[in-house]
């Protein structure tokens, strides 16, 4: 059996599955069911500053958008940070800990963006015992009108400076949960590291609408007659957060900043997809808000399973596996040339290949007689879209067509070597001929 | 109620809330939940197969995805548009044979797009609303007679009086419905929806019926012809077999269609005599119909005996499995020799057949059932001399419903030859009508085929796939 135990900044837990801070980290309560359900952290919900804590609407909190069956595919958000008061919480967090010393205890923190707001509430998380802090740069919503979460973290001076005081006080492991909410996520990245982060979590929730009611014209979740952009979440999502992490776990400045994967994981297969891509553990939200915290057995089982198939030890054999091939464009192969192929006895003769091929694409399948589908590969581009409409699985697939055969589209000989576009003798910048 | 084991002929066998249990919805109605999941199984296939299957060609991929995004009225008249009788099609037409039949989700996983259950959903929720969807165009002057009110003749009916025409809807029956009202299976049209759907297929105006008028009893088509300007005969199969077996005369034997008719005219079915032991004759629809019918009306033994193998038989795999699921046991490859009986039918003697090759041979080998009530379920023929030209014993009409009498067109049953479904008749009196309507007004014929994508690259053709009916003119 693989072993599952991470240890990410430091902190152990049995396997790499970490509530994220949010409703079902909200209190003792919540966090002392997801332990025994198996999760190996909880990130806290996030803690605000000592006084009246803040209040929630009273009306609905989430907007959705679904896929075929209901199933829910995106969430959204306008909840703020705990409504409960921070005495409460602390106390709580310190009974949970001492109960749990082998599961990952995390306190999510947004306080105002001053030294002294910070510096005041640091030691009273110490003393519970938490094994480290996640400051929370990324709510969209509400807080960020008050200056708080993503308005700091969408301006990488101010992560910088919150990161070192939080360094200068704290002597746990310091992660900054970054805001999706940007044009380059490496800039906040940066600043984190910059600032002595021991690791960064991505992402947070996407700023959103999920949708309008066409009867009261107005955004959904809808609070008496009005809405407010919310948090988007859930598995829409993951592929925004796994280029994100990416883009930080290749950086050559970040690429060895530790990082905790965000973002609509809803099964192992999608947490080994974000560790191969550098994550050193992942944090799950909307799947246990769809779906309970039993959701984690399938999660602990299938990467364990997966990683004996593959023969990894342990998850940091698979952390970052995916990155060296994460590349830029101009780095791809225009020398690896496919073609689309169909295969006879899985198709069901639905067309959807041709419609999509026929209106939208290149015109590279015929419809035959008996409605059989071919593919005419001196059109083939090998866009794969005939690939993503097919309904069947694995009944188009893309060929490869081997060095020194020719292309039909194009009539050319295909190379055994490599060539991308820096070598291209169309792009003027080109370092070499083809 | 009856002891169930009563021999001979008897009502109420089973109690009056049983008999209402067994004929509820074969099908219970999809809810708006159902209908969203079961739409977004279709895969909106390029000029779809399931079109092509559909004698009326309704767009299918294109109301199912109206449901899928939640309008269910739009998608109604997507189908009403091609078939006005799209609401008693998604309760009855064989859609294992036609549209889901060809599926390509059937083809892929045995498992087609519920397309009867969705079509009968966004039928249902158009037809609940008050109002007809169509209205009339200008009053064109022009009167046609449609003999026969069967789907056919609504179908015709409808069309024409859509195009401005105006229209008298004769049947010899005192109600309009046909075989919808009066021979199909009481579970697949419950609530009499027979008669909902033609009283809502008339709100459109300018039909006037005129009930209890036969053709060769109180009109004769040379004077309909004389007094119409156009006339569409659209009449059902009056006549049934006779069954070539000794005793074949004693009480008890029964016309299966006589029976069933009697049945969907019942205002209480726990009134109606049902036997103990039931032997049904046929091979076809209506020997299902009236074998499962029989069974849900309480019978201890209903069979089916039927002359040829089972892959012959007339009824759909589908239809047999119901039987089967119904406790309904048929028996392939035997024929009736003869009916024992004092006066009244008490067993049945059969023979079992070999197909040789040059016709059914008795093998000699013979059963007997005990059967105190026996149903002839052998096919109909049409019993209406017109003068009309006949071909196969059925009215001869040309790829445009046109007969061999000037200003006479026919469709459904009685045209040769025939498919014998409501879907078909739908189609014929629709097709008919449009041209009809060419023909008294000098205009060209609308064409009623479906809109394919092919179309766009200049290919006008029917779908892909699309098998032209065999039994289709033209």
């Amino acid at each position: 059996m693989a072993d599952l135990t991470t240890d990410f900044v430091g902190i152990r837990s049995p396997n790499p599955f970490w509530l994220a801070s949010a409703p079902p980290t909200d209190k003792e309560y919540n966090v002392r069911r997801a332990f025994e359900a198996g999760w190996g952290g909880v990130v806290w919900k996030t803690l605000g500053a000592e006084g009246p804590p803040v209040v929630n609407v009273n009306g609905p909190r989430y907007g959705a958008i679904y896929g075929p069956d209901r199933r829910l595919m995106g969430l959204n958000n306008i909840e703020l940070i705990t409504d409960r008061p921070l005495e409460t919480n602390l106390e709580e967090m310190a009974r949970v800990k001492a109960d749990y010393p082998d599961r990952a205890l995390i306190a999510s923190i947004m306080v105002p963006c001053e030294e002294a707001a910070w510096k005041a509430i640091l030691p009273r998380v110490a003393e519970t015992g938490a094994d480290g802090i996640e400051l929370n740069f990324g709510c969209p919503h509400g807080m960020a009108e008050r200056g708080m979460g993503s308005a700091v973290g969408q301006v990488p001076e101010y992560i910088e400076m919150v990161t070192r005081w939080c360094k200068t006080y704290y002597d746990r492991p310091v992660i900054v949960k970054l805001t999706p909410n940007i044009t380059d996520i490496r800039m906040p990245a940066r600043a984190a590291l910059n600032g002595g982060a021991d690791a960064v979590s991505l992402i947070n929730t996407i700023n959103s609408i999920t949708s309008v009611d066409l009867d009261r014209m107005a955004p959904e979740p809808t609070i008496d007659g009005k809405g407010t952009h919310g948090g988007y979440c859930g598995p829409a999502v993951r592929p925004i957060a796994m280029n994100m992490v990416a883009e930080i776990a290749r950086d050559p400045e970040t690429r060895d900043l530790p990082i905790s994967g965000i973002g609509g994981i809803t099964t192992w297969r999608d947490a080994a997809e974000f560790i191969a891509l550098g994550c050193g553990n992942v944090q799950v939200c909307t799947a246990a808000m769809t779906y309970g915290f039993r959701v984690v057995e399938e999660m602990t089982a299938g990467l364990s399973a997966w990683m004996d198939e593959k023969g990894y030890a342990s998850v940091a054999e698979v952390s970052g596996r995916a990155v060296p091939n994460v590349t830029d464009w101009q780095y791809l192969n225009l020398n690896y040339v496919t073609k689309a192929r169909i295969d006879q006895d899985l198709c069901i003769k639905c067309g959807r290949c041709y419609a999509a091929c026929e209106d939208t694409s290149h015109q590279a399948i015929a419809m035959e007689p008996g409605r059989t589908f071919e593919v005419i590969d001196a059109e083939c581009v090998a866009c794969n879209l005939c690939v993503d409409v097919c309904p069947v699985e694995d009944c188009i697939t893309m060929t490869r067509l081997e060095p020194g055969e020719t292309d039909p589209r194009t009539g050319r000989v295909v190379p055994a070597e490599p060539g991308n576009w820096t070598q291209h003798p169309n792009n003027p910048a080109a370092t070499a001929a083809e | 109620m009856t002891d169930p084991l009563t021999p001979g002929l008897a009502a109420g066998r089973l109690s009056p809330e049983e008999i209402e249990g067994n004929f509820a919805d074969l099908h219970a109605p999809l809810g708006p939940r159902d209908a969203a999941v079961a739409a977004d199984r279709c895969y909106f296939c390029y000029d779809a197969p399931c079109i092509a299957a559909c004698p009326t060609e309704i767009d299918i991929p294109l109301f199912i995805r109206q449901i899928a995004g939640g309008r269910p009225e739009e998608a109604a008249k997507t189908i009403f548009d091609q078939n006005i009788l799209g609401g008693m099609c998604a309760r009855v037409c064989p859609t294992e044979d036609l549209c889901e039949g060809s599926c390509v989700r059937e083809t892929s996983e045995g498992k087609p797009v519920e397309i009867g259950l969705l079509q009968r959903y966004a039928t249902d929720s158009l037809m609940r609303r008050q109002g007809h969807p169509y209205n009339r165009a200008d009053e064109t002057g022009k009167t046609v007679a449609v003999v026969g009110a069967g789907p056919a003749g609504m179908a015709c009916a409808h069309r024409l009086a859509m195009r401005g025409h105006r229209v008298t809807l004769y049947d010899a029956a005192t109600k309009p419905g046909g075989l919808n009202e009066f021979g199909i299976a009481a579970y697949k049209s419950t609530g009499d929806f027979a008669q909902t759907e033609a009283d809502w297929i008339m709100q459109i105006g300018g039909i006037s019926f005129e009930g209890g008028k036969a053709l060769g009893r109180e009109l004769s088509l040379e004077e309909l012809a004389e007094s119409f300007d156009a006339v569409f005969v659209g009449v059902g199969l009056a006549g049934v077999n006779a069954l070539a077996a000794e005793g074949a005369e004693k009480d008890g034997v029964t016309d299966a269609v006589r029976y069933i008719a009697e049945l969907r005219q019942s205002t209480d079915l726990a009134s109606l005599p049902v036997g103990r032991n039931i032997v049904v004759i046929g091979g076809g629809m209506t020997a299902i119909d009236a074998a499962v019918q029989t069974k849900l009306l309480g019978a201890e033994n209903v069979t089916i005996a039927y002359r040829r193998g089972r892959d012959r038989m007339g009824a759909s795999v589908y239809e047999q499995d119901l039987a089967a699921s119904k406790g309904v046991r048929i028996i392939c490859n035997v024929q009736p020799v003869e009916i024992h009986g004092n006066g009244a039918a008490a067993e049945i003697e059969l023979e079992y057949t070999a197909d040789t090759g040059d016709g059914l041979r008795g093998t000699g080998e013979r059963l007997r059932l005990p059967a105190d009530q026996i149903f002839k379920a052998i096919g109909q023929t049409m019993t209406l001399d017109s003068g009309l030209e006949l071909e196969g014993g059925r009215i001869s009409v040309d790829a445009k419903y046109r007969t061999s009498m000037e200003k006479v067109w026919a469709g459904g049953d009685c045209v040769a030859p025939g498919d014998d479904l409501t879907v078909w008749g739908a189609a014929q009196g629709r097709d008919a009508a449009e041209d009809m309507h060419a023909a008294l007004m000098g205009v060209p014929e609308a064409s009623t085929r479906a809109v394919i994508a092919e179309a766009a690259r200049g290919i006008d053709a029917p779908p892909h796939g699309h098998a032209p009916h065999p039994d289709m003119p033209g």
